[in-house]
C-alpha cells in the first residue's frame, strides 16, 4: 500500500508531466485561458490516462515484449519480440479508447460530453498520454502500478493546467509588453511555475 | 518651500512636450517621495484615508529594519567569535575595509555591527542600484510610474542572501527577480510570484554552491557552520540543542542570512505590519496552523532514519527562514490569495509545504522560499474556487 502511495505522490508532484517533463505542452498552453475549460480538460486527461496506461500495460506484457506470446502455447511464437511495434500500438490504443469514450459519453452522459467538447479528440494527440505509456514501459511497472501511475500522472497534469489557467486569468488584463502577450507570456509563466515545482526535486520516495 | 518651488519650476520640462518628457517617471518618483500628490479622486471613490501604495511600501520597508540591524550585528558577532577562536577572516576587500574601520572584538557591539555592515551594505547597494536600474528602464520605456514596491523587493532580497555571496550573483538574481518576476507581467501589482523570492530562487538553482551548504553563512575563512536546519537534518535535535537553546534561536544567536536569524526582531517588524493591517493576519494564521498541524503529525509518526520527523513546531518556527518568510514574504498582497477565505488556505498551503520540504526532501534543508513560491502558483486558483463557491451560495439563496 505504502508503495502505491509513494508512487502516486511521485507521479503527481515530483515527476509532474507538464512542469518537470514539459509533456503535453501544446494543449497545456492552448486550453489554459479559462479555469473552467482547463479543469474540464484536466478531468478528461485523468480519465483517459487512468484507462490507457493499464490497457497499454496489458498489451505490452501479453503481446509485445519479448516472450510475451508464450501464453499462446505455440512454440514458434514464444521467442518473438514485437516491442518495435510499441509506439504504433500505444497510440492506436489511445486513439481507439478516446473514440470509445467519446461515444459512450455522448450516449450516456451528454452534459459532460458537451462540456468537454473538442477537448476529448484533442487528447489523442496529447503527448503526455503517449509519454505516460512509454514511461510505464521504460520503468517496467506491473498492472496495478500502471493504474496508479496513470491516475497520478493525469492528476498532476490536471493540477498544473488548472494553476496555469488561474494565473493566466489573473493576468488577463495586465499590461504586458506587446510581444509577450498571449503565448510568449504563457511560456514565461510555465517556466516560472516549474521553478516553483522544483521544491519537489530531490524528494526520494 | 524652496524644494517645492524647485520641483514646480522643473515640472514643465518633464510634462508632455517638454525637453525631458522621457524622464517623467524619474521626476514623478522624486516629487512624490517628498510631497503627496495634490490630485485627488473626483468621482465617488473608495479611498478611506491618506495611506497610499507609497506609504504602505515604506512601512514594510521600515518594518524590516529591526531584523536588518540585528542581522548585521549578529553577522559580525558570529564572525568575530569564530576569529577569536583562532580562525582568520576572508582575505579580500571586506577584511581590508574592516581593518580600516574597526577592530575584531566579539564583545564590542560596534565592532560586530560594522563588520556586518561591511558585508551587508554592499549587497544592499548592488541590489538597489541594479534593481532600480531595471525599474527605471521599464518605467521610462513603458511609461508607467516608478514604483515603491521596489523598496520592499530590494530589502527583502538583500536580507535573504548569504552574507558573502559574490556581488555579481546578487546583481544577476535581482535582475531576474525584477525583470522576469515582475516587469514583463506589467510591473507592480501584476506579478504572480514574489519578485524577491523569484530572484533568490534563480540564484539558488543557478549557483547552489554559493547559496547553500555549510560554509556560506559565516563570513570567515575555513569556517564550517552548518545552518541550524542542516544540523537537525543530519544529527538530530539533541545535537542542535548542544549548540544553542531555543531562546538563542529565538533571539537570533546563530548563523544564517542577515534577515532570517532573529525571530524576535522579525516579530517586532511583524507587529507593526499587523497593527497597520498591511500584512494579513489571516495568511499568518494559515501559515502557523498548517505548519503546527503537519509538524505535530510528523512528530507522532516518527522515523528511525530521519531526525527531522522529531523536530517540534516551536523549533520549526525559530530556525531557518520560516518566521521571515511568514511575516514578510507570504503576506505580499500581490502574489498571495486575495479573498479572505482564500488567505487561510493559501497560508495553510505554505505551512504544510514548508514542513513537507524540510522533513521529507533531503535535497533542500530549508523550504520556506520554495513553499511560498509553490503557494503563489496556486493563489489565483484558490481565489477562483472561493469566488465560484460564493457565487453558487448567493444563487442558491436566490
Amino acid at each position: 500500500m505504502e508503495h502505491y502511495l509513494s508512487l502516486l505522490v511521485r507521479s503527481v508532484f515530483i515527476e509532474n508531466m507538464a512542469l518537470s517533463f514539459f509533456l503535453g505542452m501544446c494543449t497545456f498552453l492552448a486550453i489554459s485561458k479559462k479555469v473552467s475549460a482547463a479543469i474540464g480538460l484536466g478531468i478528461a486527461v485523468v480519465v483517459v490516462l487512468t484507462i490507457t496506461v493499464p490497457v497499454n500495460n496489458l498489451l505490452f506484457t501479453y503481446l509485445l515484449t519479448e516472450g510475451a506470446l508464450a501464453w499462446t502455447g505455440i512454440e514458434a511464437l514464444s521467442t518473438v519480440d514485437l516491442s518495435f511495434l510499441g509506439l504504433l500500438s500505444y497510440i492506436g490504443v489511445i486513439a481507439a479508447i478516446v473514440q470509445i469514450m467519446e461515444m459512450v459519453l455522448d450516449k450516456y452522459v451528454p452534459t459532460l460530453y458537451n462540456t468537454l467538447g473538442v477537448f476529448l479528440p484533442l487528447i489523442t494527440v496529447n503527448c503526455a498520454i503517449l509519454g505516460a505509456a512509454l514511461f510505464m514501459v521504460e520503468r517496467s511497472y506491473n498492472f496495478s502500478e500502471s493504474v496508479v501511475y496513470g491516475f497520478g500522472a493525469g492528476l498532476g497534469w490536471a493540477i498544473a493546467i488548472a494553476a496555469l489557467a488561474g494565473i493566466r486569468e489573473k493576468l488577463k488584463y495586465s499590461d504586458m509588453p506587446e510581444g509577450l502577450r498571449g503565448l510568449g507570456g504563457a511560456f514565461m509563466i510555465v517556466g516560472l511555475m516549474s521553478l516553483g515545482f522544483m521544491s519537489f526535486g530531490g524528494i526520494d520516495l | 518651500m524652496g524644494l517645492r518651488k524647485l520641483l514646480d519650476s522643473l515640472e514643465p520640462h518633464f510634462e508632455k512636450g517638454g525637453k525631458y518628457e522621457k524622464w517623467y517617471a524619474l521626476y514623478e518618483a522624486v516629487d512624490t517621495i517628498f510631497y503627496s500628490p495634490a490630485s485627488v479622486t473626483k468621482t465617488g471613490s473608495h479611498v478611506r484615508d491618506g495611506v497610499d501604495l507609497k506609504r504602505v511600501m515604506i512601512t514594510v520597508w521600515m518594518a524590516a529594519f529591526p531584523a536588518m540591524f540585528y542581522g548585521m550585528y549578529n553577522l559580525g558577532f558570529q564572525a568575530n567569535t569564530a576569529m577569536a577562536a583562532g580562525l582568520s577572516g576572508v582575505a579580500d576587500w571586506h577584511s581590508v575595509l574592516i581593518a580600516l574601520l574597526v577592530g575584531n572584538d566579539p564583545t564590542s557591539i560596534w565592532d560586530c555591527f560594522m563588520y556586518g555592515a561591511v558585508y551587508f551594505v554592499p549587497i544592499y547597494v548592488v541590489t538597489f542600484v541594479v534593481g532600480g536600474f531595471w525599474e527605471v528602464v521599464f518605467s521610462t520605456v513603458r511609461g508607467h510610474e516608478i514604483n515603491e514596491g521596489f523598496f520592499v523587493t530590494s530589502i527583502l532580497y538583500a536580507l535573504i542572501c548569504p552574507p558573502d555571496l559574490p556581488l555579481w550573483m546578487v546583481a544577476m538574481g535581482i535582475s531576474f527577480g525584477v525583470v522576469i518576476g515582475k516587469e514583463i507581467f506589467g510591473g507592480t501589482g501584476k506579478n504572480f510570484l514574489n519578485p524577491a523570492l523569484t530572484g533568490r530562487a534563480f540564484v539558488f538553482f543557478a549557483y547552489p554552491a554559493a547559496m547553500s551548504g555549510d560554509t556560506v553563512w559565516v563570513a570567515v575563512d575555513g569556517f564550517t557552520g552548518a545552518s541550524a536546519l542542516s544540523v537537525v537534518a543530519s544529527d538530530g535535535l539533541a545535537t542542535l540543542q548542544n549548540q544553542m537553546t531555543w531562546m538563542d534561536a529565538f533571539f537570533g544567536n546563530m548563523a544564517g542570512s542577515v534577515g532570517e536569524v532573529s525571530t524576535l526582531a522579525i516579530f517586532l517588524g511583524g507587529a507593526l505590519l499587523l497593527y497597520t493591517r498591511i500584512a494579513s493576519w489571516r495568511i499568518i494564521c494559515g501559515v502557523m496552523i498548517g505548519m503546527v498541524c503537519l509538524s505535530t503529525l510528523f512528530n507522532f509518526i516518527g522515523s528511525d532514519s530521519n531526525p527531522m520527523f522529531a523536530l517540534p513546531w516551536h523549533w520549526h518556527l525559530v530556525v531557518g527562514g520560516f518566521a521571515f518568510g511568514m511575516i514578510f514574504m507570504a503576506t505580499d498582497p500581490v502574489s498571495a490569495a486575495m479573498t479572505n477565505t482564500g488567505k487561510y488556505w493559501f497560508g495553510a498551503l505554505i505551512g504544510v509545504m514548508v514542513v513537507l520540504i524540510r522533513v521529507v526532501n533531503p535535497a533542500f534543508p530549508e523550504g520556506m522560499m520554495l513553499a511560498i513560491l509553490f503557494a503563489n502558483l496556486f493563489a489565483p486558483l484558490i481565489d477562483h474556487f472561493i469566488v465560484e463557491a460564493n457565487v453558487k451560495r448567493r444563487l442558491a439563496r436566490g
